[in-house]
């Protein structure tokens, strides 16, 4: 990789402006940079940094990972971690939780076997899966927006509430008889590349919440909602609309996680996708998001996903045991929400001590404002 | 300069804290680079300074929050190195925040013994010795609180005399009191003046920090003046005037501290007729016409705040209506009011008007997000440039736009709010406490600020606790006592007198 700090240096500017006027303090060391330095040296660089390490590793030391096969099979495994990651994003940058997402997913793979079986057309089958779980998101976003509720509490309940509808609509059977047509489709291949035809519909919607999140109006809210609610309402945010379409949002794109499970296993369950909020959130805290909003970006969640996706695959090709895929995955979470903290502190003690050494010829200006 | 303090003749009593050359600096920022203080017992000692002079840092090195870099530092004249909080809380330093932080479901007595809680013959907790105690304190300060009260819901004020009677229970030599005026009213003022003059009487030494030169001269004995970090000098309070001290603080003369320009008064811009929200506030009639500063005064908790908050659509109302330029405005909707041409400078700039993590360019912008879409996408070289031109133009002084507005002084934070809502070119603009904790040089600044925007037809309205800057500024004031407007006063009319009158009682000065 190039090296863009060859022009752009990042710590002669803290010695170059030793003349400083006391309105500025230092807390802000990273956010300090500008141009290209910034971006490099970003969180969200670092985590693809990361990523491409991750990959390059697993293809040095594991023999049959560097294979269209791999490609195929990882991204099929990540779609629907990525795609719920997305509104999840959006969800906690404005403080909010979403945990009824695999439960939505499961309940709309649930409805599609029921309807499929009574002999629905397979194009309103998906119409209405679809439209189950934008109605369960209207009903998680009323819950939250609207009343107020705290949305921990409430998408704990109606994960409980929509994983049991499923069970109450499918039962304990398992619906596979999907259209071969259909379910061929969700696992084929974009020619020789390995890449699952499916990824154009991901990289899509993708793109959409990319957008939506760091180019518009409503993305830029949304941040603002993440730290301070009432410094939002006093720009004309509107508050709890904007909550209760991200909520919708959710259940739209889970149900589209849904479906994707239904067809991709040929297999319509009440407990397909259970579990799955775990690895999202997880995927989207990795990713860079905080947990108590108002930070992240897409590109980092999507680098966050796609890395546990590659750990876990490579692992499991290198035939670790899945006790030990769950003992990584949580320690790479837990060393994301670390890393930074130490990060901070070792610099901010490089910096005391040069501070200590470079005292006396610190000259700050009298510099008033006129 | 001498950065010795330039102390007075006599035989004064002992120092009981002394900073001398104190430095701290953050990276490249110097915050303090030359602090220094002494503070003897049985005094009331005023610090002051602009905002960004270093007062807080220095507090910040007596409490033990910071360690300075440089400098010696004696508490009864044997040197200290504070490590933690809690090394000078045991030296007898006892810091009294403009927000004191008690633990708000324990009951008063127990925040005041949190951590030390005095034990009973059994080793356990004993409440009533507690309460006991706690009831001799307040006894010795005179002021009645409830020691087995829940701390939540007491106003500023008792919470700060609870923190007051912590540092006494404490045996402080030293208290430190950080603008704890800034959000009380008139009565709670005079109350905490009277602690701290017990206090002083009982051979404490006080520091005391404040903006307001009546405070400082009604209540100190000595003055310590800072500017950019640096020790200026010290003033016996009865042998200096505020002039001077203002012109050590800024460096330079403030020419008129209200420089009040005569704008042209056009047609009325905003009407408010019969607003009326139930507990909060009845009856409000008021217009706002084009080039006036229209002043709402009144005590804290009048319920002029809220009047704004519901003209501007954050809370709602009951009854009344709400008209700018002659069109009726939608309740509890602050888009519709923003896109009608109406900015709001809200009170609390930290938790209201700014987005405190974001950089100064989105929290300039932020205002400005839709009109800066094009096709629904933000036009990134434009928002930047907008920030740009608004920052540059109110002089907020800051290494970068990208910086988050944190990092700025509360002065320029503020200047930062009204950057934000004069990019939306606004008809109307809403100020609430427009100068609330900022620095006499900005404070100046805002003024000048505000006179030019009436100068150029926008509509003021204007929240102010400050007596003098309502009378300086307004070319209306508008006294609100217990949710009702009590006076409605013209500029000649407006005097103190007749200010504080209408703002405490009666309605017969209605005019």
């Amino acid at each position: 990789m190039s090296d863009p700090r060859s022009t752009e240096t990042v710590e002669p500017t803290a010695t170059s402006t030793v003349s400083a006027d006391t309105t500025k303090t230092l807390r802000d060391e990273p956010r300090g940079r500008t141009g290209w330095a910034r971006i490099l040296l970003g969180r969200d660089a670092i985590m693809i940094y990361l990523l491409i390490a991750t990959i390059i590793i697993a293809m040095i030391s594991i023999p049959r990972f560097a294979s269209p096969v791999t490609v195929g099979f990882l991204l099929l495994d990540v779609i629907p971690v990525l795609l719920i990651a997305m509104p999840m994003t959006l969800i906690i940058i404005t403080g909010e939780i979403d945990l009824s997402v695999a439960s939505i997913a499961g309940l709309t793979s649930a409805l599609m076997g029921v309807l499929w079986q009574a002999g629905w057309d397979i194009g309103i089958v998906l119409v209405l899966g679809l439209v189950i779980g934008v109605l369960a998101g209207m009903f998680n976003g009323f819950l939250v927006a609207v009343f107020g509720l705290p949305s921990l509490a409430v998408t704990i309940g109606t994960l409980a509430l929509f994983r049991g509808l499923a069970l109450v609509v499918i039962g304990d059977n398992a619906v596979a008889n999907f259209p071969p047509e259909l379910t061929g489709f969700f696992t084929s291949k974009i020619g020789a590349t390995g890449i699952p035809t499916v990824m154009i519909g991901v990289v899509l919607i993708v793109a959409v919440f990319g957008v939506i999140l760091h180019f518009t109006p409503f993305g830029r809210g949304l941040y603002a909602l993440g730290f301070s609610t009432e410094a939002a309402r006093f720009v004309g945010i509107h508050v709890a609309r904007s909550k209760f379409w991200l909520y919708v949002a959710s259940g739209g794109v889970s149900a589209l996680a849904g479906i994707f499970w239904t067809l991709r296993y040929s297999s319509a369950r009440s407990d397909n996708a259970s579990g799955l909020e775990l690895a999202v959130i997880a995927a989207v805290l990795l990713g860079g998001v905080s947990i108590f909003g108002g930070k992240g970006s897409i590109p980092g969640v999507v680098a966050g996903v796609l890395l546990i996706g590659t750990i876990n695959y490579a692992l499991r090709l290198g035939r670790v045991s899945d006790v030990v895929l769950i003992i990584v995955t949580g320690t790479l979470l837990i060393a994301s929400v670390v890393a930074p903290s130490i990060f901070d502190a070792v610099k901010r003690r490089r910096h005391d001590r040069r501070v200590r050494r470079e005292l006396p010829q610190a000259q700050p200006s009298g510099s008033v404002s006129a | 300069m001498s950065p010795e303090p330039t102390t007075d003749v006599g035989t004064p009593p002992p120092t009981v804290l002394a900073l001398r050359h104190a430095a701290k600096t953050f990276g490249p920022v110097v915050a303090l680079a030359d602090g220094t203080i002494e503070l003897r017992a049985g005094e009331i000692h005023a610090l002051v300074g602009e905002n960004g002079a270093g007062k807080s840092t220095l507090v910040k090195i007596l409490a033990g929050l910071y360690h300075p870099d440089a400098g010696e530092f004696t508490v009864d004249g044997q040197p200290v190195a504070f490590r933690t909080v809690a090394d000078s809380k045991a030296a007898g330093i006892s810091v009294i925040y403009q927000e004191p932080t008690l633990f708000p479901d324990l009951t008063v007595a127990e925040n005041i013994f949190i951590g030390r809680q005095p034990k009973g013959r059994s080793g356990l907790i004993s409440r009533a010795r507690m309460r006991t105690e706690a009831r001799s304190l307040f006894e010795r300060l005179g002021v009645p609180i409830d020691p087995d009260r829940i701390a939540e819901g007491l106003s500023i004020a008792d919470q700060q005399i609870i923190e007051i009677a912590k540092a006494i229970s404490l045996d402080a030599k030293v208290v430190v009191m950080d603008e704890p005026t800034a959000a009380l009213s008139g009565v709670e003022v005079d109350r905490l003046f009277a602690v701290a003059r017990g206090l002083r009487d009982g051979g404490a030494g006080i520091l005391f920090i404040s903006h307001r030169f009546d405070e400082i001269f009604a209540l100190t004995d000595r003055i310590t003046v800072m500017r950019d970090g640096r020790y200026i000098g010290t003033h016996d309070t009865a042998a200096v005037t505020t002039p001077v001290i203002v012109r050590e603080m800024v460096g330079r003369d403030i020419a008129q501290l209200f420089p009040k320009v005569e704008a042209e008064i056009g047609d009325a811009v905003l009407t408010v007729e019969g607003l009326s929200s139930a507990g909060v506030f009845s009856d409000i009639d008021f217009e706002v016409r084009s080039g006036e500063i229209v002043a709402l005064a009144g005590l804290v908790g009048a319920g002029r705040t809220e009047v704004a908050r519901a003209v501007f659509g954050i809370d709602g109302y009951d009854r009344g209506s709400v008209e700018l330029l002659g069109r009726p405005l939608r309740p509890r909707d602050p888009q519709a009011a923003i896109d009608a041409g109406i900015g709001f400078v809200p009170e609390d700039r930290r938790k209201q008007g700014l987005v405190m993590d974001l950089s100064v360019a989105r929290n300039a912008t932020l205002t400005l997000r839709n009109s800066l879409a094009r096709f629904g996408l933000i036009n990134g070289a434009r928002e930047r440039a907008v920030a740009a031109e608004w920052t540059k133009r109110l002089q907020v002084k800051t290494g970068s736009q990208e910086y988050t507005v944190a990092t700025l002084s509360g002065g320029n934070q503020q200047k930062v709010v009204l950057a934000k809502w004069l990019a939306t070119e606004p008809k109307l603009l809403i100020v609430d406490e427009p100068t609330r904790g900022i620095d006499v040089g900005t404070k100046a600044e805002v003024h000048r600020l505000l006179s030019d925007l009436a100068g150029r037809g926008i509509a003021i309205l204007m929240i102010s606790s400050e007596l003098p800057e309502v009378l300086g500024m307004a070319d209306r004031v508008l006294v609100m006592h217990e949710g009702r407007i009590t006076a409605q006063l013209d500029r000649a009319d407006a005097t103190p007198e007749a200010v504080m009158h209408a703002a405490t009682a009666s309605r017969e000065h209605s005019a």
